[in-house]
Parts: C-alpha cells; sequence; structure tokens
C-alpha cells in the first residue's frame, strides 16, 4: 500500500469537530477504538487507528464485494492480501505481479506523484525477494486541449521515466487514454512484474521474539505525513497538542513525497542480497500509513507483538511528534527482521550499498489476547501507545454501503459514418512519443515492448535459474465501455487482455487489478463497483484465471461528477521457449488478410455502442453492448496462440502467420492501419458496411498468412470463423470504396498524432 | 522601468532532497569534512519590464511560483534590481 | 584463456549485467568490479556500463569519478589498458578527463530510448578494430544526456586524430558533428553513447553490437599474446 491521498481533504471548519472526526475517523469507528482498547485511546494511537481505518488501508467500503473474486489457481502461490501476488512459472522460478494507482498524488505534483507509484510498486515486488523486471503504466488524462492537462502528461510521463529509468527497471508498455471524465481526475496506474527464484519468497511476516525490528533505507521526515487519511489537513493544527507545528506554511504541508530513486536502488540490492544470504526473517516495505502499517502488519499477520522505540527512528527533521514519525510516508523505507545474531552481517551488507539500516524495535511474545504494538521512548522507557498490533488491519471497519443502478440513459441510436477516412485518421495515435522515453530494454529480455499487442519478456534475470520460457504482460482497461455497463464492459476488458497476450503466443494465468472509481459514498458508484467486481469474477471463472492481487483507488471524482468506472486488467501469461520475435504487427508485401472471428453480431449488423468511434468521432455515449461468448473466445484466443508460440519457440516450421493484431479499440480500421503503419506496407481489405470499419465486437483477430486455404481449413475445424478479407501490399491503404489513403498519410496520423495533440511539432 | 530578476527555487524545508543528500554524502571521500545541510536548487535569471518596483515583484512572484516551482513541494525566492 | 573484462559497478549502475552477458556471447568474459575497490583484480581491460551511478546527482558522471576504483581506471588507462565507456560510462570519461568534451541534455530535452542507425568513421581504436569503416549499424541509444559537446580546437584535433569512431545516421540528440563515439589518442580509451550490449541478440532486434564488443574482446587477446 503505498498510494497516498486517496480521499481529498474534507471542506469543513475543522477546529470546531472531536478529534477522531479530524482525522477522518466517524463517531461509531471510535467507538470501536473504545471497545478494543477498553479506554479512550490517546493522540498517537488515534492517528493509528485514523491512518490504518482510512479507506485506502482497510478497503472498508470495498472488502465486502473484492471476497467475491476468484483467487486460486493451481499455480498461484501467493494470493491478494500479501505485497504482491505471485504464481510458479516453471523452471524453479516464481513471478511476482502487482497494479497499484497513484491518482491523487498525481494530480498535484505529477513528476513526483508518478515517480513515488513508480517506487512504491517496485517496493512491493521485491519485498516478495523477487527482483523487479518490468514495469507498465496505464495513464488517463482529460483530452489535452489545455496547459493543464499537457502539464499532467508531460509530468506524469517524466516522472515514470525519471525514476523507472534510473532505478534500472524497464517500462515495457502500458496505455494512454484520454476522456474528458479525467480532467481533474487523471489516474496513473502502475504494474510490475519480478521474478525470483521460487525457493527464495519470502513473505511480510513478523516472528520470533526477541527478534529485531531494523528499518532500512531513507530516514523519515514529514514529507507525505498523513497522505492516505486526513492528517495533513491543514485544519486541525491549533490548541489541541497535535498541531503540526508553527507556521502557516506547515499547516499546508502536502501529502506528495519526494522520490529518490538512486536510494531505491541501493535498498533493491541490498535487500535482495540480505535475502539470497537468508539473513532476514521477514520483510515489508513502507508505503501508505508508513511504520504504522508496515510494524502493526508484519506483528499481526505473525501472531506476535511489536516494541517500537520511537528515539532509534532515523529522521530528516527536528521536533517531530511521535504520530508525525509513525505515519509519515517518506519514500524508500523498508522493515526487515532479523535474529540479533545476523544483525551484524546485515549491517555490514547495508553499509557496502549505503544503505541506512537502524534498530528500531524488537519482536515481543504474544499474550493471551495477541501479540501488543507499543511504541515508546527509549527501549525501556514510556510507552506512549500500546495497541493489539492486529487489531490495526483485522479490526478495521467493513461497510456494506449502498448500491443504486444509476437511471438507464434513453438509448439514442448513431449513425453511421460518413468521413470512413477522416474519422480513421483522427482514430490513429501511435503513443510512441510517450514510451521512448521509457527505457524499455533493460536486462535484455524485451522480446516485445510497447507498442506491441503485449510486452513478451525473455524469463531470465540476475540470480534466476536457466529458463527457456517466456512472460508476457498486458494491461486493458475499456472505460467506456464500463460506463455503459460495468459488468459486461469489465467481461470485455479481461477479454481483450487475453487475446493481446494470444498474440504474442502466451496463455494467461493470472489477473490483476486497479479498480479507479468515483466517491463510494454515492450508491451508484458502490452499485459500478460492485457489478465490475461481479463481471471479473464471472469472466475469471469461465475462464479459469485466478484474481491473484488488487488495488481500489475511490474518490476519483470533483465537483461531485464521478469519473467513468474504469478498472485496469494487468493479465500475467507464459510462453513455453522464446528463441524467436513473435510475428507482431507488421505484415509483408503479398500476404492474405484474414479475420479471424465473427464478421457480424449474433443478432445481425456491426454494434458501434460504447465504441471508441461512437465516444471520439460522436460523442455518443448510451446503448448497449455487443455479448461475448466466452467459450468461443478462449477458442480463438488459443488457436492464435498456439499458432504464435509455435513460431516463438522457432521449431523449425516455417511460421504460419506473417501478422497478428487482436481487434479492440477502433475496431477492424484501426487493427489494418495500425499494421499497416508497422509493416510500412499498403493493403487492399474487401469492407462495404461503414459500421464494420469500426465496431469492437469481441473475439477477433487480424492475421496474415502465404497459407490462407490451409488457415482458415484449420481454423474452422476448431468452429472459428474465418474470412480471407484482403490483401497486404502497395502504398496505398484501401477499405472497399470506403478509405483509399495514401500509406504516407496514414503513417503520419499514426506517428504524429499524439506529438500534435500534446502542442509538439 | 525594467528589472533584473533572479529566482532560486529550492525544495521546501523537510521534503526529501535527494540530490543534496547524494552530494553530501560524497563529500567526505573528497576531503570535504564539516560540511552540512547541503541542499540542491535551481536558478532562473530575467528581466521584467513594470511600472515600479511592487508590479515587478509581484508579476515575477507570479511566475515563480505558477511555473518555476511547484509551490506544492518548492519554495521560491526573488531578488530584483532596478536596470 | 577467455579475456578477462572488468565491469564496474557503482551504485546505481544498472547494465553491468547485461554487459557481462554480451561481452560471453561476443568470445570473452566479464567479470564486476565494485567501484569502492582500490584495485582492478587483475583484470584485462574495463568497462564503465550504462546506468545512473551515483543517481547522476549533480551531473552524470561528476560523482562517480571520484568513486575510488577510478584512482586505478586512470592509471589503467594511461599504461595503454583498453578502457571503454557506454553511455553512463562515457560521461563518466570525460568527467574524469579519460576523453575530451563534456555530454550535454538531448536537444529536445527529452529522455530517449529508440535504435539508432550508426557509421562506423574510425577503425582506430579497441572498439572498432574489427569493424570496416562505413559500416552501418543498429544500435539502441537510451540516455538523456548525450548530447555530445567539444571546443572548436578539440572537434578538430579529434577529426585531424581520426578519433571519432562513430556518428549518428539521423543525429538524434543533437551531438556535435553527429558525434556517437570517440577515442583517445592512441585509441585504448573510447566512449560512445549507443549500448552495444543491447544489440547482441537478434531475438532482441539486432545483433550489429557483437562487432564493437568483439574488438575490445580481440584487443585483449593480441595484447595478451604480445
Amino acid at each position: 500500500m503505498t498510494s497516498p491521498a486517496e480521499k481529498p481533504l474534507p471542506d469543513v471548519a475543522l477546529e470546531k469537530v472531536p478529534l477522531h472526526r479530524a482525522l477522518g475517523l466517524t463517531d461509531a469507528e471510535f467507538a470501536a477504538v473504545v471497545a478494543i482498547l477498553g479506554r479512550e485511546p490517546n493522540h498517537l494511537e488515534l492517528a493509528l487507528y485514523a491512518v490504518m481505518w482510512s479507506e485506502h488501508c482497510s478497503y472498508k467500503s470495498s472488502r465486502l464485494h473484492l471476497k467475491r473474486l476468484p483467487t486460486e489457481g493451481p499455480s498461484v502461490l501467493v494470493g491478494p492480501g500479501e505485497n504482491a501476488g505471485v504464481i510458479d512459472a516453471g523452471d524453479g522460478i516464481a513471478i511476482a505481479i502487482r497494479i497499484e494507482s497513484h491518482n491523487h498524488p498525481s494530480a498535484i505534483e505529477p513528476y513526483q506523484g508518478a515517480a513515488t507509484g513508480v517506487g512504491g510498486i517496485l517496493r512491493d515486488i521485491f519485498t516478495m525477494g523477487a527482483r523487479p523486471l518490468a514495469i507498465m503504466d496505464p495513464l488517463f488524462f482529460g483530452t489535452p486541449d489545455d496547459a493543464r492537462q499537457r502539464w499532467l502528461v508531460e509530468g506524469v510521463v517524466s516522472g515514470i521515466s525519471g525514476y523507472g529509468n534510473s532505478v534500472g527497471v524497464p517500462t515495457v508498455g502500458g496505455e494512454l487514454t484520454f476522456d474528458p471524465c479525467y480532467a481533474q481526475n487523471p489516474l496513473v496506474n502502475v504494474l510490475c512484474m519480478g521474478a525470483l527464484p521460487t525457493e527464495r519468497l519470502v513473505l511480510g511476516i513478523a516472528s520470533g521474539p526477541g527478534n529485531l525490528a531494523v528499518l532500512l533505507g531513507n530516514s523519515t521526515g514529514r514529507d507525505g505525513i498523513g497522505g492516505v487519511s486526513v492528517l495533513a489537513s491543514a485544519g486541525f493544527a491549533g490548541d489541541d497538542g497535535m498541531g503540526i507545528g508553527a507556521g502557516a506554511d506547515d499547516t499546508k504541508r502536502p501529502s506528495v513525497q519526494v522520490g529518490d530513486p538512486f536510494e531505491e536502488k541501493r535498498l533493491i540490492e541490498a535487500c535482495l542480497e540480505l535475502l539470497d544470504t537468508k539473513l532476514v526473517v521477514g520483510i515489508q516495505d513502507l508505503g501508505g500509513a508508513g511504520l504504522a502499517c508496515a510494524t502493526s502488519e508484519t506483528a499481526g499477520r505473525g501472531g506476535v507483538g511489536m516494541d517500537v522505540e520511537l528515539d532509534a527512528i532515523p529522521r530528516r527533521e527536528e521536533g517531530m511528534e511521535p504520530w508525525e514519525v509513525m505515519t509519515s510516508e517518506s519514500q524508500e523505507r523498508m522493515l526487515a527482521i532479523v535474529t540479533p545474531e545476523s544483525w551484524p552481517a546485515v549491517a555490514a551488507i547495508c553499509a557496502k550499498w549505503e544503505v541506512r539500516a537502524a534498530v528500531i524495535g524488537k519482536v515481543t511474545a504474544p499474550g493471551k489476547r495477541g501479540g501488543r504494538l507499543r511504541i515508546r521512548h527509549g527501549s525501556e522507557g514510556e510507552v506512549l501507545a500500546d495497541v493489539p498490533a492486529a487489531s490495526l488491519s483485522d479490526d478495521a471497519p467493513l461497510y456494506d454501503r449502498p448500491r443504486r443502478a444509476p437511471e438507464v440513459v434513453a438509448s439514442v441510436p448513431v449513425d453511421p459514418p460518413k468521413d470512413c477516412a477522416g474519422d480513421l485518421l483522427s482514430l490513429l495515435r501511435s503513443a510512441r512519443w510517450v514510451f521512448r522515453q521509457y527505457d524499455h530494454q533493460l536486462f535484455l529480455n524485451t522480446v516485445v515492448g510497447p507498442g506491441g499487442d503485449a510486452a513478451l519478456l525473455r524469463l531470465a534475470g540476475p540470480g534466476l535459474p536457466p529458463s527457456e520460457r517466456g512472460v508476457a504482460v498486458t494491461t486493458d482497461s475499456n472505460p467506456r465501455s464500463c460506463a455503459l455497463n460495468p459488468r459486461m464492459g469489465t467481461v470485455l476488458t479481461l477479454a481483450e487482455g487475453v487475446a493481446n497476450l494470444a498474440c504474442v503466443g502466451a496463455t494467461a494465468v493470472a489477473v490483476v487489478n486497479c479498480l479507479n472509481f468515483g466517491n463510494p459514498e454515492h450508491a451508484e458508484v458502490m452499485w459500478q463497483l460492485s457489478e465490475c467486481i461481479d463481471g471479473l469474477a464471472e469472466g475469471c471463472r469461465a475462464l479459469s484465471l485466478p484474481v491473484i492481487g488488487g488495488n481500489v483507488s475511490f474518490y476519483n471524482e470533483s465537483a461531485g461528477v464521478d469519473i467513468d468506472p474504469t478498472p485496469v486488467l494487468g493479465l500475467l501469461g507464459l510462453v513455453e521457449a522464446v528463441h524467436a520475435p513473435p510475428p507482431g504487427l507488421a505484415w509483408s508485401e503479398g500476404e492474405t488478410v484474414v479475420l479471424l472471428g465473427a464478421r457480424a453480431s449474433l443478432a445481425g449488423g456491426f454494434p458501434l455502442d460504447g465504441t471508441r468511434w461512437a465516444t471520439e468521432c460522436r460523442t455518443h455515449r448510451s446503448g448497449t453492448l455487443p455479448p461475448i461468448d466466452l467459450g468461443a473466445h478462449a477458442t480463438v484466443c488459443a488457436f492464435v496462440a498456439g499458432l504464435v508460440s509455435a513460431a516463438v519457440s522457432g521449431d523449425g516450421v516455417p511460421p504460419f502467420l506473417g501478422a497478428v493484431h487482436d481487434v479492440s479499440s477502433g475496431g477492424l480500421a484501426v487493427a489494418l492501419a495500425e499494421m499497416a503503419a508497422a509493416a510500412g506496407v499498403g493493403c487492399a481489405v474487401a469492407l462495404d458496411d461503414a459500421a464494420e470499419l469500426f465496431t469492437e465486437l469481441p473475439s477477433r483477430f487480424v492475421v496474415t498468412t502465404t497459407r490462407p486455404d490451409e488457415l482458415c481449413t484449420r481454423a474452422e475445424d476448431l468452429g472459428i470463423p474465418a474470412s480471407v478479407v484482403g490483401r497486404a501490399g502497395g502504398d496505398r491503404f484501401c477499405l472497399g470504396d470506403l478509405v483509399d489513403l495514401p500509406l504516407d498519410a496514414l503513417c503520419e496520423a499514426h506517428e504524429g498524432n499524439l506529438a500534435k495533440m500534446l502542442g509538439e511539432s | 522601468m525594467r528589472f533584473a530578476a533572479r529566482v532560486e527555487v529550492q525544495l521546501r524545508p523537510g521534503i526529501a532532497d535527494p540530490e543534496g543528500a547524494t552530494i553530501e554524502r560524497a563529500l567526505p571521500a573528497l576531503g570535504f569534512d564539516g560540511v552540512a545541510h547541503m541542499r540542491a536548487g535551481r536558478s532562473f535569471s530575467f528581466e521584467v519590464d513594470a511600472p515600479d518596483e511592487g508590479a515587478a515583484r509581484r508579476k515575477a512572484t507570479e511566475l515563480a511560483d505558477r511555473l518555476l516551482a511547484n509551490p506544492v513541494i518548492e519554495q521560491s525566492r526573488l531578488e530584483l534590481e532596478a536596470l | 584463456m577467455a579475456a578477462r573484462i572488468g565491469v564496474v559497478v557503482f551504485p546505481g549502475t544498472n547494465c553491468e549485467y547485461d554487459v557481462v552477458g554480451a561481452l560471453e556471447a561476443a568470445g570473452g568474459g566479464g567479470e564486476l568490479l565494485w567501484h569502492g575497490d582500490h584495485h582492478l583484480s587483475g583484470v584485462d581491460a574495463v568497462v564503465l556500463p550504462g546506468g545512473f551511478a551515483h543517481g547522476d546527482y549533480l551531473r552524470p558522471g561528476a560523482l562517480a569519478r571520484f568513486s575510488p576504483i577510478m584512482e586505478s581506471v586512470v592509471e589503467f588507462a594511461r599504461a595503454g589498458g583498453p578502457v571503454v565507456g557506454i553511455c553512463n560510462g562515457f560521461q563518466v570519461l570525460t568527467e574524469a578527463g579519460l576523453l575530451p568534451g563534456a555530454l550535454q541534455k538531448n536537444g529536445r530535452l527529452r529522455f530517449l530510448c529508440q535504435a539508432a542507425r550508426l557509421t562506423v568513421t574510425s577503425r582506430a581504436s579497441v572498439l572498432t578494430a574489427q569493424a570496416t569503416v562505413g559500416d552501418e549499424l543498429v544500435i539502441p541509444i537510451n540516455h538523456f544526456s548525450g548530447n555530445y559537446t567539444c571546443d572548436a580546437d578539440t572537434l578538430r584535433q579529434l577529426n585531424d586524430d581520426d578519433r571519432i569512431v562513430l556518428r549518428y545516421v539521423e543525429n538524434p540528440n543533437g551531438s556535435l558533428d553527429d558525434i556517437a563515439g570517440i577515442a583517445n589518442a592512441a585509441g585504448n580509451v573510447v566512449g560512445l553513447m549507443p549500448h552495444p550490449e543491447r544489440a547482441s541478440n537478434a531475438l532482441l532486434g539486432s545483433e550489429d553490437g557483437l562487432v564493437l564488443l568483439g574488438s575490445l574482446v580481440g584487443a585483449v587477446a593480441s595484447v595478451a599474446a604480445a
């Protein structure tokens, strides 16, 4: 948990309200704390409960619904609830993956907000003992036609680039979505994948009374205090003894932190060496709620207690209050549990990597009612706080907030496309301007980087056993569809992820999710979340996919208006052997273009509701989504994945496919145009219905081949519709009588549109 | 009137300054002892046309706070001199 | 016995494993050297790999040049030992005074990670001895500060002495005279911004870097044989 400030500051005069309310706790929550302690909490204790029971740390509004997700599967080693999900990839290698949001910090300081988002997710991965190997960034902004949106795009991209490149983890993909609903609430999601020798897997658990709690990394300062709650509120400085301090500037102290990728890089190397040498018993990163969270969670999970010596915590600033030290979200810190005997060796490794290490407490034996978290001055000094360690996470409130389906918007039929060529050109948008600012090649694993359907990496890295396997990762979202129907939209998003993986030859094995929603106190938003979770559960069950981790970001609203429901799904896939690059998007002169999948919906015709064309070219936002047959979807994806993985394994058989691309956002016209642009080769494809160009019917792929008859026969044997639709070649891009463009114009739009939107020539 | 402005931008006190800290950590190896509280920053200089010093100061301050610094994490200091 | 090439790891270096792997693909043997050590463990050549030594704080390479191992590297280079700086390593070599000039921020002030087409313009270096002048190589660049600059006299001298070893076909970063890599007068110290180790496997897009790393391995072998 690393993302601060998931809840905006309440707009009330806080001086007049009781302290617990000022800290974001309700009266009922305060009463629960009193019941747990058997007395009124002091200020420090109250601050601990306030941050730990905040929405961001406790998932109090979403936990009830998240329980409905399937989380088990044969290869799952670690499911949701830990720092990252972990699957067994075979060959003695495990893969850790996690996705998170850093939305609110990025809205006020885009560079540092995005940078610290990257830093936080990396720590979640190496906490598990895994070396972070790849990052992906799904980003959502308002339409970049004003200076503020451009400032946000520029800042977020530079922040990811600045932190990710220097910390030395390649950024291998992502998504870039523009929609007016994100103008005040940009979404910055970050996914990280790492790998480890299976036997090195460690969990964030404290055990062994007498063992030492060691804080590694950065010193603790006031930056990011109360990011996850409302502690940074300017309102509560003053007469209650918990004032943040002197001076108007201090009371407005921001919840944004500054990231230091150099510290993080040293921390990664030091921690991996500590884990390799088996010198730590347990390890946990410090993210949201800082030390309060890390100490109570490690103790709680281990069923033990912990004594924290406040004065032993290295600080950056003078005069910090105990609650500030315990809730600070200063970056690049880890908490390790080590035996007293191994402490000198731990200190030596940290010294080598120039990582600060300080013993800040010790594990204590549990009493009859579990372990206590005690915070004290000096090892035997005054006790400043004394609470049941597990109560901070386990006893957090759980809400079943009211849910209500929004009123159904009357469906307005959308006029068919008229200027197909113009619409197509406006929908083309290569994200190269973004991804060439990211190092996407480090570690020499990246077989398919950004710009492909999914990233494909060799499963290799320093310290890993040798393997021929490949790992594929994709992130997908479809907020347009989710706005029309969150349940179906989420199913379609999941299906798109599976299709993307198939394009690089991979079979999906696990899912992580980042659920970005509006204000959970709005009944419609809770309904959207619940529907989305049901859609994800339904899709995952049908496709036998476990959900191994997730994150919920609420309060993405401004002026009472919520963002479109934006579940972002990260899918992990595996390829048996990687010896050759997959066919990719680029077709070659003379190849036959084949469409795998239905040409029209079962009801006939080409639905356009909820498509990118309808939204961007017509600002049309109503209607119903096309249905999807998940069984048929699995069949076509397996067929494509099989053909591609055969080519990738380099089995010597001449590759069947020249090029592969799934048909998704923007429909068939955009898929074909992206292939033409990738190849620098045009095409002539016979399409005569303008709606067929832009429909986003699911479960479809464009492939090219020199053996079309054989391909179609093999597809049809499996019940997969296959139609020859045209031929690649020439320097024009022709779709029947509907589009006839010189290839140059197409490529220029594809390459140049984004830079133009951002005001760069 | 024309004024020469110099704006110094630094991270606010208490905000981590990795650059300053890294430079400070390197100093002992180079034989510089007794140096503390190293903070990195950036400096900008420009000229402003304004009817008087107050107006020039307001304009330069706004420029510094809206563009050169992000007041969320940074603070700026302005020096002004009539030309 | 394979050539032993030391790859120096500063805190913040991140291409060390990639370089070791690519050197092996080129027929040599790479081993990691720690920046805090004072000796080079008897290696036959030294590579300063890419990354962000000391976070690139202050200026890229500015703090790394003061790392303890750099004294030995300078001594080794002055004695004629082969030393190659890749990307951040090139920046360290200029800061340390082993190569002239400096690397400024890219012309458009953006980080660039993309394939670059290069022309081999001189064979008078340990890195290009086995390449052919005029050959075009496709090798990725990955930097924010790769915009080479120096004064007019230095540039004239670099040209006169045939010390510009690699040039960009399409200048991506504003480098003076399209310079992608230069050597010292003796040809034993070379710095370049492109990453030859990232072009060492056809699966990943290009093998064009192997001729450069192979030259280094060959140079070591010939020194050892002499």
